[in-house]
């Protein structure tokens, strides 16, 4: 309860502006002062920048894409292949002794392959037939499913063992940092793509890959996470706050759940925003690279990789390898307007 | 000071030891009969693989052996200098990686675009900071953020699509003009130029942003200090508060990060490279590793993970030779 009472906050600016004003009137100041909880602080100084704003609606707009598009729009499948055909039609004239003939060739290709945007198809279908508009849904919920997944798990240990690490000291503190130093030292790229060359040579079913591929990365990525918290907590430990909590006798998870955690969450809630994005730009990459999501299923990365094999879908089909692209931009984009946001909402130095 | 660096260096060794024990143990979690499954459909494809060779392979990376075994007399082959042959090519793996050719490429393009970076994210990380909250900082801002979310291998393939395909300015890929002779030096520069130009710009437009970042921050913090306020109360011209006063402090993250960057400069760029078709250093190691070559992978690992330790230990030292506050002990 006590710290609770120190952390509201005063609004500076409502002061000087009343104060003018009730000179006059006479008015006890307190009346005057309005009390805002954290929490409401930061929902005012969040929403007041127009970046953090776009970056919501951003998110909003294409988490609602993944999640309810295909909903609504159920006219094809993720992995349905449009068997209608596009017929083909090529005209030789022949000469022969009879007379000039023309021929014509009609060639059935039992798929529509590579058609153009139309009324069937909003953003035409890719090589083997399949509506990219319904793919780019489903491939949104793998990816941001996947990359929140992620986040999630390295954030568990990051937070785990950099609190471990902060609160304990000496030796346990030691050996921790120590990992992180090696971890840190590994190449971030090159280590998924060991990992993704170990999976794959073990032969794990493509559905759970993915799943599992992200697992083993967040083994390795903790280390940025668990140096914040780390640092933070070595701070607060000192404050006189924690020595007072102490003094009262509160036990060790109490100290740690109740009165570090909520001032240490701000960054923490910051970083994850941050990594939300890098997730999928990893996510992306792994799959642009053959490794991550496997066709028939869909993922935004997988959606482009189709172009480093293929040089005339890069030159032609916009259609087929540009919308995913642009929505793996978005989303990233979304995500560091957010942390951006949050980061700026959160500033404590921040007179704004 | 010396024993400092002693110590720092010691430590870098333990890093790379445990380093290396985890991409090896990694590695060797893929079967055997998988990397020779590899090298087998390899041989289909006209490269000879004698039984002798497979033997000599086995025995170098220890492959019968378990992991540990295995780890240890990998550890006593380098500590030989022998990092083995490519499983691939049957080369030298030092000779392919440290080739001229491939380091020079994926040096040039990283330095070119580093140079860019510094000369054009200093100046606009600064005004942003000065003008704080104007349309210039927003602007500025954006860019930063849109810079850093983008991803390097749709970014690249949009770029050669509208560049090399659409308008033909620059060539698609590949590091030269095959069909063309060049009547001197001169012409062959140009060339090589146009074909750099592309995977420079990526790299660049990739980085700028974070660069942008620091300096903005950096230069914030500088600017609220108390010193500024005396600068400007003495009445200083504005200009000589900026670029005298506050710019200096700025510098000291700035050269402690430069001499980090350092090692960035030699490691390639794998996306990129792979994209534009570069024959650099990061497109071989990355045809490497969908490969299964343990020799080079492990070896070009290493040399990351060597170049990243010590660029932070050069931007340790820097600190101390920058800022006469931090002492190193």
């Amino acid at each position: 309860m006590e710290e609770k009472k120190e952390l509201e906050n005063v609004e500076t600016e409502e002061i000087a502006t009343k104060a003018i004003d009730t000179s006059d009137t006479e008015t006890p100041l307190d009346k005057n002062v309005r009390l805002m909880s954290p929490t409401r602080m930061l929902l005012r100084r969040f929403f007041r920048s127009k970046l953090s704003v776009t970056g919501l609606i951003m998110l909003v707009v294409l988490f609602a894409f993944c999640w309810l598009g295909p909903v609504v729009y159920q006219r094809w499948g993720e992995t349905e292949t449009d068997r209608t055909g596009n017929i083909e039609y090529a005209d030789y004239a022949i000469e022969s002794d009879d007379g000039d003939f023309i021929q014509i060739v009609i060639t059935d290709n039992g798929i529509n392959a590579l058609a153009p945007p139309s009324a069937d198809h909003f953003l035409g279908t890719d090589e083997q037939g399949m509506d990219i508009f319904t793919r780019l849904m489903y491939g949104g919920r793998l990816s941001l499913t996947i990359s929140f997944l992620a986040v999630f798990l390295t954030s568990f240990w990051g937070i785990v063992l950099g609190g471990v690490a902060g609160f304990y000291g000496g030796a346990v503190d030691n050996i921790i940092m120590r990992i992180c130093d090696v971890l840190i030292c590994l190449p971030t790229l090159p280590l998924m793509l060991i990992i993704g060359t170990v999976l794959d040579a073990n032969g794990v079913p493509s559905q759970y890959y993915i799943y599992l591929l992200m697992g083993l990365l967040s083994l390795f990525s903790w280390p940025g996470m668990a140096r914040l918290v780390r640092g933070q907590i070595l701070f607060l430990r000192e404050q006189e706050y924690m020595v007072a909590a102490e003094a009262m006798g509160y036990s060790t998870p109490r100290r740690i759940f109740k009165h570090l955690i909520p001032n240490i969450l701000p960054q923490i809630l910051v970083s994850m925003t941050m990594s939300l994005g890098s997730m999928i730009l990893y996510e992306s990459t792994l799959s642009y690279l053959n490794l991550g999501v496997r066709i028939p299923f869909a993922s935004w990365g997988t959606m482009v990789e189709v172009i480093s094999k293929r040089s005339d879908i890069l030159q032609n089909n916009f259609n087929v390898w540009g919308p995913p692209g642009v929505c793996i931009i978005l989303a990233v984009l979304g995500f560091n307007f957010i942390g951006d946001g949050l980061r700026d909402a959160l500033d404590p130095k921040q007179r704004r | 000071m010396v024993k400092y660096i002693l110590k720092r260096i010691g430590m870098a060794l333990l890093i790379l030891l445990g380093v290396s024990f985890i991409l090896y143990a990694l590695l060797r979690c893929m079967p055997t009969d998988f990397i020779e499954q590899k090298i087998v459909n390899l041989a289909t494809s006209g490269v000879k693989v004698t039984e002798e060779f497979k033997q000599q392979m086995y025995k170098t990376y220890g492959l019968d052996g378990n992991i540990v075994q295995g780890y240890f007399s990998w550890l006593g082959n380098v500590c030989r200098l022998d990092f083995g042959k490519s499983f691939i090519s049957q080369r030298e793996v030092v000779s392919e990686i440290f080739n001229a050719d491939r380091m020079g490429t994926s040096f040039f393009v990283a330095a070119v675009a580093m140079v860019f970076e510094f000369l054009i994210a200093i100046p606009l990380g600064i005004t942003a900071a000065t003008h704080q909250y104007s349309v210039r900082d927003y602007v500025v801002t954006v860019l930063v953020i849109i810079g850093i979310s983008l991803p390097s291998f749709f970014f690249g393939q949009v770029l050669k699509d509208l560049f090399a395909n659409k308008l033909g300015w620059f060539p698609v890929s590949g590091m030269k003009d095959a069909s063309i002779t060049y009547a001197n030096g001169f012409e062959a520069l140009i060339d090589y130029l146009r074909h750099m130009f592309l995977p420079i710009l990526t790299i660049f437009i990739l980085r700028i942003g974070g660069r942008m970042r620091t300096t903005r921050t950096n230069m914030l913090e500088v600017l609220n200090s108390d010193y500024i306020r005396t600068a400007r109360a003495k009445g200083l011209k504005e200009g000589k508060v900026i670029y005298k006063h506050a710019f200096r402090n700025t510098m000291i993250p700035l050269v402690t990060s430069l001499a980090g960057l350092i090692p960035a400069l030699f490691s390639g760029a794998m996306l990129t490279e792979q994209v534009f078709d570069l024959t650099g250093i990061g497109n071989y190691a990355l045809t490497a590793m969908t490969q299964g070559d343990i020799p080079v992978i492990m070896t070009y690992n290493m040399f990351l993970a060597f170049l990243s330790v010590t660029g932070m230990l050069l931007a340790d030292l820097m600190y101390g030779v920058v800022d006469p506050r931090v002492k190193l002990a």
